[in-house]
């Protein structure tokens, strides 16, 4: 295999999983300033007891988040060093600023808040939370930008062969990201969320712990139906603004080859032949595309064989479709899990408003419990289409993939990064699973005499 | 000064900042296999680092983010052609940084013995890698006219790029140790600062054979001389200061010592290479400088406003966060690992 395929495994093995912890965090950081919040406002020592046990899945989470992230950041130069040569100038911005502003914001506030529980005021450590739950957005804000830049680029202008940044506000404003950017952080919002929720729904199925985890349920299902909203509503706006600046990632995301007419039916079910470029067996639903894409009833859709022509005459000869069963599947399965998100969600708060917590169906603590799985399968779909869909780019319009390999590696040490970076994550993985289902496990309560059973004989004075 | 110039110094002083800062957690997590004798000692050694060390590597991300933005070609050029330390260097971070977070989460030995093996590697491998790769930067690579870097393995593994290593391993243990003797109380303490005295000697022997080739094997003292000696003659100072305090029992201006001699140390290779950011081998004409690896003006300027802007909060909270836990850690206290 060739050093761009074993590169193109590894960017996307690894940012898939870097992927799965960074919402966790978004979210469950939110989550514990909030519930930080309540016992500062009440005294209530129960919310304190909140935010130290859900504290404990998110440094268990963080710090997966974090060692993770430093390979993103290397392997940019590592494997993409032409990329990053003629991009450096726009793309290196964002980074730059993200560590800058928004790591050391974390990195630095995480310690106080770990350490600081009887080292600094009530206020100050409620502040250090805010602080962190505030950095992981702006380090969401900046990295998205970079993002932003590869799906729509602008203020920029080609000199001396590559990209250079003119206009830092074109970057901060462009349309991409603000699209991206609240779609992105309401769905880690609802990551958390519904961590929260299935992991409380569990223990209320075990009948564990009972007021703590239905308070627990009732803070985050809040949090989560406001959040899973939010990132339909975003979503929506995210598409059409796809439709306009990339049309060729929403004709595949349809699997739309011809024209798609007028008004433009949405494809639910279609069996692909990316050879023949026919669908068969399609099931659609009227109206819906025109919709999802110019927010009324007509209106038509640009389909993949008449944008080709176009891509042609304006890059010259290629093959511009991207993956299309990957992109169509993606974007259904995102849509799927979003949309059992806002029905598990709606459910839960018409339970908590009808105050019926008290007695909830155990088949729907069930659904809640394995909710907690639909965030990450929306994030991850929703990823791989945003990327998959992009290609053959990586820059739209003005790189593409093939290009941005480094020249000198050779794949004998790419297929070493592969196999080297999967052991370890796959390890890392099964690690933090153990850790959290432990953690769970013991429930809230067993903090106060945890240390005790440690080897540590000065510990029991705690 | 011109922008290109601020931003070579404004990475030098992020890398010297990462050798000064994450030097001492470095060395602190070697010293948990080298210096504890027990579980408790080990863990007291970890909680002294555990509220800076996360902090401290960000000053490495930040300067790697720093030369993606103001120079693409040295960012680009160093980490494609140094692909394979550079995976070594990352596993090893992976695995101390959530060795950290996994070691207390079990009571099991085995379990702990493993993540303490994670942190001793994972601290001592980053330190030796990152000294060689900065070693070879200033005796030159064999990078051509399109600024690619084809590097064999002894192009980059060699006596010259070793002795840098083992120095700056050296270095970061000796400057962990006196940290240790700032955080710590008793026995734990006392024998820090013995161990610190005891490698004083060999950390000697090793940055003197460290000057002398590079004397004789790079071109830095030639481009750079007067400054570069004034540079060794501070270090010497520094160097000799420091076992003088560690004998006064001074522990604080010991570690400001240590301290010194590694930020001068790193100091030097960046001062050796001004105005050049990476050296070829091959010809003169193929070197990479603050200008043909620069990014844009306008890019710079942009990023000289963010950064000039956020430095003084960024500093700030983090000398706010060295003074929130300015007492010893005692092993009588809750320990959070």
């Amino acid at each position: 295999m060739d050093t761009v395929i074993l590169s193109r495994i590894q960017f996307a093995s690894t940012t898939i999983f870097h992927y799965f912890f960074v919402p966790v965090s978004i979210g469950l950081a939110l989550l514990i300033a909030i519930m930080e919040t309540m016992y500062v406002r009440k005294g209530n020592e129960e919310y304190k007891r909140m935010a130290q046990f859900w504290g404990k899945l998110f440094l268990i989470n963080f710090a997966v988040g974090v060692v993770t992230g430093i390979l993103q950041e290397f392997q940019f130069g590592m494997n993409w060093s032409d990329y990053s040569r003629f991009v450096g100038d726009v793309f290196g911005a964002p980074l730059a600023i993200e560590a800058l502003l928004a790591f050391f914001l974390e990195s630095t506030f995480i310690g106080i808040w770990i350490f600081g529980w009887d080292k600094v005021s009530k206020r100050i450590h409620l502040l250090s939370i805010w602080l962190v739950a505030f950095g992981t957005m702006l380090s969401a804000f900046w990295i998205l930008a970079a993002n932003s830049f590869m799906q729509h680029p602008v203020g920029f202008q080609i000199n001396n062969g590559r990209a250079e940044m003119n206009d830092i506000f074109a970057l901060i404003t462009n349309g991409q990201l603000l699209v991206e950017f609240p779609h992105t952080v309401l769905a880690a919002y609802a990551t958390g969320a519904f961590l929260v929720t299935g992991i409380s729904a569990y223990k209320l199925l075990k009948k564990q712990d009972v007021p703590f985890f239905r308070k627990s349920f009732e803070i985050a299902a809040i949090v989560g139906i406001i959040s899973s909203f939010g990132v339909a509503v975003a979503g929506h706006a995210q598409a059409q603004y796809l439709v306009e600046t990339q049309p060729m990632k929403m004709a595949a995301s349809e699997a739309l080859w011809g024209e798609s007419g007028d008004p433009a039916p949405w494809t639910i079910f279609a069996n692909i032949d990316t050879d023949n470029k026919t669908n068969s067996n399609e099931i659609q639903v009227p109206y819906l595309l025109s919709f999802l894409s110019y927010s009324k009833f007509s209106g038509e859709v640009k389909g993949m064989n008449e944008l080709q022509a176009e891509y042609e005459q304006k890059y010259g000869p290629g093959d511009y479709i991207p993956p299309v069963k990957t992109t169509f599947w993606s974007f259904r399965i995102m849509v799927a899990a979003g949309s059992l998100m806002i029905a598990l969600g709606v459910y839960a708060i018409y339970l908590m408003w009808r105050k019926k917590m008290d007695k909830p169906n155990t088949w729907f603590m069930r659904f809640m419990f394995w909710g907690l799985l639909l965030p990450p399968i929306a994030n991850t779909s929703g990823w791989i289409m945003t990327e998959i869909g992009r290609q053959p780019w990586t820059v739209f319009g003005l790189m593409t993939t093939e290009d941005s390999v480094s020249p000198n590696i050779t794949s004998g040490q790419v297929l070493f990064s592969v196999i080297s970076f999967t052991a370890i994550y796959a390890i890392l993985g099964a690690v933090m699973i153990g850790l959290f289902i432990k953690v769970i496990k013991k429930g809230p309560y067993a903090m106060d005499n945890e240390h005790g059973e440690s080897h540590d004989p000065y510990n029991k004075e705690d | 000064m011109s922008l290109n110039e601020l931003w070579f110094l404004l990475i030098a002083v992020l890398f010297v900042g990462f050798f000064f800062l994450e030097g001492f957690d470095f060395g602190v997590g070697m010293e948990t296999q080298i210096l504890a004798k027990n579980d408790t000692e080990r863990r007291v050694l970890i909680n002294s680092i555990g509220p800076f060390w996360d902090a401290n590597e960000v000053w490495l991300i930040t300067g790697a983010g720093a030369m993606f933005a103001a120079f693409p070609h040295w960012y680009a050029t160093l980490f494609s052609g140094f692909y394979i330390p550079f995976v070594f260097a990352l596993l090893a971070l992976i695995a101390r940084g959530v060795a950290f977070e996994f070691r207390g989460k079990r009571d099991s030995k085995t379990w702990q013995k493993t993540w303490d093996v994670c942190i001793f590697f994972g601290s001592f491998l980053p330190p030796f890698l990152l000294a060689v790769v900065f070693a070879s930067f200033i005796k030159g690579l064999p990078i051509d006219g399109d600024m690619q870097m084809y590097a064999g393995f002894f192009d980059i593994v060699n006596a010259y790029t070793v002795v840098a290593g083992i120095t700056v391993v050296l270095l970061c243990l000796v400057h962990g140790l006196m940290f240790t003797t700032l955080r710590t109380l008793g026995d734990l303490q006392e024998r820090a600062r013995k161990l610190a005295q005891k490698l004083l000697i060999p950390l000697a022997a090793l940055l003197v054979a460290f000057v002398i080739m590079t004397y004789n094997m790079t071109d830095i003292f030639d481009k750079r001389g007067t400054l570069l000696w004034i540079v060794v003659a501070l270090g010497v100072v520094a160097y000799l200061l420091s076992g003088y305090f560690m004998t006064k029992k001074k522990d604080g201006y010991a570690f400001g010592m240590t301290g010194a001699v590694m930020a001068l140390s790193v100091a030097s290779i960046f001062i050796g290479l001004f105005p050049r950011v990476m050296i070829s081998s091959l010809d003169q004409a193929f070197n990479l400088t603050i200008t043909n690896a620069a990014s844009g003006h306008y890019s710079l300027k942009v990023m000289t406003i963010v950064a000039l802007t956020l430095l003084p909060f960024v500093l700030g909270y983090q000398i706010w966060s060295y003074f929130i836990f300015h007492k010893r850690v005692h092993e009588k206290e809750h320990l959070e690992y």
